[in-house]
């Protein structure tokens, strides 16, 4: 089955788009990727028939069924493909109620607070606060569901390694952009190594964006915005 | 204010408690997703104007209901909660079987929350044209879930399920907002659809036997968060906006 109708409508710098295809490559589960040009106001057609409510990437296509959200993607390879390998959700009921929680804690809490720093005008020293309470938050999270272990899913990459290891290289173009030093080894030690042993890990290493292309990315899409007649 | 039910004495229902606040639209969908399971659950009223130190010893990040407590481990958010009780209580699956009927039903509960309830808060507590944007939006997004209902009988199919409990508050909460904020959200001439399906969801046996908020005191209640927001909500001006996006 390898290869068979398997798509994803995404790019290289999303992060959401990142989670997926590193997940992807922990089943081993081959697939065409199109790069789209999400920034851009005009959507691709096949983008927006693959996903007519938001236009936005990722998008997988399995067997000609689109499914969007990365979250919802995320699981629903781990339900579509059981027999390749561990499931990156805990098979226990709990463990697996406390990854969805800490993958929603980290998308809607922990990383608009870096969306934010973007924008700040003035108020970056309570933001930059908020990043760093976060990260503490994170590093406890980190301890009890690793409990010694390599990741938060234990011996294997799972569902909230995935969810925070993709924004790692933004974490990056932060760090560089606005001289912080987001993950600091005497502050956060486990998540600090722990971010090491992801990106070099085989499904995350071709696909975490380097930070200097992201950085270029970033500039590019700034500049696109400022000449762009409509928002 | 509200009563418990009984706790079982079950081994697999050991220790079920629901910690809610008697209005939430939050704790109503996991009091009906455990009422469709049968199980029982001791029931803990949470003032959520004036939160207890156990809402934070519960759920420190965000100290909200409803939080689910059993056989000693909590946790929160009740999308999360719903497929937690699907999971641990496989009997009368509120989830889909397949994946990707569960991927679309994940997909539609995110959407209903932050693209229906979102738009649908504000309209409640704004007045005059932002008001009329905000309804405007929310109609938009009604439009994808008549589509959705159309042909069948509940968003589980023949019977209740997940994306039906996480919507419901179309089918009773947006109607008491309606009439506290004097404006029409949900059209039944232009959601025909959706109309049938509150009448079925709202006559379904299970939600008609278990605890429903009182209309009055629900009423009232929204009545008194309008009069303390829409001050708030005005000063906020423009960036309500960037918040609930655009169409």
């Amino acid at each position: 089955m390898a290869g068979s109708g398997v798509k994803v409508l995404g790019s290289w710098s999303s992060p959401y788009s990142n989670r997926v295809q590193i997940t992807l490559n922990l089943k081993s589960i081959d697939y065409e990727f199109i790069e789209e040009n999400f920034y851009m106001s005009n959507k691709s057609e096949r983008l927006v028939e693959a996903n007519p409510v938001h236009k936005k990437i990722p998008v997988l296509i399995h067997d000609e069924k689109a499914i969007s959200e990365s979250l919802v993607i995320l699981q629903y390879i781990d339900e579509a493909w059981t027999s390749n390998g561990p499931t990156i959700l805990p098979s226990d009921p709990y463990d697996r109620a406390i990854a969805r929680f800490w993958a929603s804690y980290i998308d809607d809490k922990w990383f608009p607070w870096l969306k934010e720093l973007e924008k700040a005008s003035g108020d970056e020293g309570a933001i930059v606060g908020n990043i760093f309470e976060g990260l503490m938050v994170l590093e406890e999270a980190f301890v009890k569901c690793s409990k010694g272990k390599d990741y938060f899913g234990g011996d294997n990459i799972g569902y909230i390694d995935v969810v925070l290891g993709s924004y790692l290289g933004w974490i990056k173009v932060i760090e560089t952009g606005f001289g912080l030093n987001l993950l600091d080894e005497t502050r956060i030690p486990g998540l600090t190594r722990w971010a090491q042993r992801f990106c070099s890990h085989d499904a995350a290493k071709d696909v975490v964006p380097q930070t200097d292309k992201l950085v270029q990315f970033f500039m590019m899409v700034q500049a696109t915005k400022t000449n762009s007649s409509s928002g | 204010m509200e009563e418990s039910s009984s706790t079982s004495n079950s081994t697999s229902n050991k220790g079920v408690k629901v910690v809610g606040f008697w209005v939430s639209l939050f704790s109503q969908r996991v009091r009906w997703g455990l009422k469709l399971k049968g199980i029982e659950y001791e029931y803990v009223e949470e003032d959520i104007n004036n939160k207890s130190p156990l809402l934070f010893e519960l759920n420190p990040l965000y100290g909200k209901v409803p939080i689910l407590v059993h056989d000693g481990v909590s946790f929160p958010e009740s999308r999360i909660i719903l497929e937690y009780i699907d999971q641990f209580w496989p009997h009368n699956p509120l989830m889909p079987l397949d994946p990707y009927h569960r991927a679309q039903a994940r997909f539609w509960a995110k959407f209903a929350d932050e693209k229906l309830l979102d738009p649908a808060w504000f309209v409640l507590n704004l007045e005059g044209e932002d008001q009329e944007r905000a309804a405007k939006i929310v109609s938009v997004h009604l439009e994808k879930i008549e589509e959705m209902i159309k042909g069948k009988k509940y968003f589980g199919g023949n019977t209740i399920g997940f994306l039906d409990l996480v919507l419901a508050f179309i089918a009773y909460i947006l109607p008491a907002w309606e009439e506290v904020a004097s404006i029409k959200m949900v059209d039944p001439s232009k959601f025909p659809g959706i109309a049938t399906w509150t009448d079925n969801f709202l006559n379904h046996p299970v939600v008609k036997t278990e605890y429903f908020p009182p209309k009055d005191q629900t009423l009232s209640y929204y009545k008194c968060r309008r009069h303390e927001l829409l001050p708030l909500y005005k000063s906020y001006g423009n960036k309500i906006w960037t918040y609930i996006g655009t169409q």
